[in-house]
């Protein structure tokens, strides 16, 4: 149900300043990209269209509180089909950018940021780590980076590893619509 | 000797060393030379979607790594690939290079970025491929998994055809194995999805697992550690999920081409391989 009292009109402006964000006024709702959507063949309640047109109509906080923003792979099928040309997933990803900005990110995500910051990768390099890799005859790696975290603090992103968590709405989305997890 | 800077990323120094042991030994039967590229972290793309710029800085700081030493790079992982090749993009801009040269960093020389597999279909070429195979893998189907970020998005690439891919299952086909043709070959891994919604993630991991066995093949072919990671390690997860046996195993692209070359299985790290090939290598001459 879209209550457009509830719309904030500048929504979309904001998207739009936001790195990728650019294309999204192209958008005449084709749903190419739906269609092509890898995670919305298995998975109703994800629709890059529907996002995108909630954007223009200005839902922000139904799209920002969404669970479902966060299922994009982000693997650019969707771009590849786009007929008005514009890069879908970053589009997706600018609004995921913008939703963390609004207090909106995910805790899987903070814990990678809070990685990066101390090592400046993903996976910790463990004594047994390069050990086995001069067994191997490969080169040895660095343990940590920490240039990484200078760029976390320049960029201010740093912030978020300890933002008070708001967890995405799951129930206002079309909870009609069921999941199809049965075998294809 | 065509000489690269060989970018690891986070997930294939500690956690698919065969990957890379394979990529390096291969490499250097073919002719290549690659440089370290010293103080190179992640690339970036894990945090994307918390904030896309800051995300670029990190993969055009590793750019830096590279430009300094005037040596393309070449990537071994798919996402990798697509941030770096971003970010290199990006540096163009100059708004965003100005923030580059704040943070202390430079970019003398410009420098391409290259997935292992298309430096070798386009650097090295099949007919010199071929000509290096000794012991061509006739016997064996291989189902080639491309991943999302090798060939899209096209316009961060411009190579290969982004909706009918065709360049790495020339490069199956070279080794002498088949590469199977089969339903929804450029289905995404799920491995994106995996740390919001693990569900989900295996439902789609376990479409192409269900396909490839049905397929035939002998093994799922893959070219980016994430995507292995939803196929091979999370395959037991799939199986008690859907109630069904694959024992499918999936080899990186690397490993199948140095088994070509008449490597032994061991400068390939077969044995890192978590679903055992071993009917795979009873095929191609009894090496199990």
């Amino acid at each position: 149900m879209i209550n457009l009292k509830n719309a904030d009109p500048d929504f979309k402006w904001e998207i739009i300043k936001k790195e990728g964000g650019e294309g999204l006024l192209k958008c005449f709702g084709c749903s190419d990209c739906a269609a092509s959507c890898p995670v919305r063949y298995f998975d109703d309640r994800y629709n890059p269209r529907k996002i995108i047109r909630l954007t223009l109509l200005g839902m922000k906080k139904q799209v920002l509180s969404s669970a479902f923003l966060w299922l994009c792979a982000h693997c650019h099928a969707c771009t590849e089909r786009c007929p008005q040309g514009i890069i879908v997933a970053e589009v997706i990803n600018a609004i995921k950018n913008y939703a963390v900005e609004q207090g909106y990110c995910p805790e899987g995500y903070k814990v990678q940021l809070d990685l990066l910051r101390k090592m400046g990768r993903l996976y910790e390099v463990e004594d047994f780590d390069l050990k086995k890799r001069q067994k191997l005859g490969l080169p040895p790696i660095d343990k940590t980076i920490p240039e990484v975290k200078k760029i976390l603090e320049y960029t201010n992103i740093i912030k978020y590893v300890n933002s008070k968590p708001q967890v995405p709405n799951t129930k206002q989305d079309d909870s009609s619509i069921q999941m199809k997890m049965e075998k294809k | 000797m065509k000489k690269y800077a060989l970018f690891l990323g986070c997930t294939v120094p500690v956690r698919a060393q065969h990957y890379e042991l394979s990529a390096r030994n291969t490499a250097k039967e073919l002719g290549i030379e690659f440089v370290e590229m010293s103080g190179a972290s992640c690339c970036g793309f894990p945090i994307k979607a918390v904030d896309a710029e800051t995300a670029l800085l990190i993969a055009a700081r590793n750019i830096s790594i590279a430009s300094k030493m005037n040596l393309n790079i070449i990537t071994l992982c798919n996402s990798c690939t697509a941030m770096l090749s971003d970010a290199q993009l990006e540096l163009k801009k100059n708004s965003f290079y100005k923030k580059f040269k704040e943070l202390g960093f430079s970019y003398p020389h410009e420098i391409t970025v290259k997935h292992f597999v298309r430096m070798l279909y386009e650097d090295i070429g099949i007919e010199k491929i071929k000509a290096s195979v000794k012991k061509p893998l006739t016997s064996l189907k291989g189902a080639a998994h491309y991943g999302c970020h090798y060939m899209r998005p096209s316009y961060l690439y411009g190579f290969d055809n982004p909706e009918i891919p065709h360049t790495f299952d020339e490069l199956i086909s070279a080794t002498g194995a088949q590469s199977i043709d089969y339903y929804d070959k450029k289905m995404c891994c799920g491995g994106s999805v995996l740390g919001i919604d693990e569900n989900l993630a295996i439902t789609m991991a376990n479409h192409k697992l269900s396909i490839a066995k049905d397929s035939q093949a002998d093994a799922l072919v893959s070219i980016c550690p994430f995507c292995t990671v939803m196929y091979e390690d999370n395959q037991r997860k799939a199986e008690a999920k859907f109630e069904i046996q694959y024992g499918l195993p999936v080899l990186y692209y690397p490993q199948l081409l140095g088994l070509s070359f008449g490597f032994d299985k061991n400068a390939v790290g077969i044995r890192f391989n978590r679903v055992r090939p071993n009917a795979l290598l009873e095929k191609i001459g009894g090496q199990s």
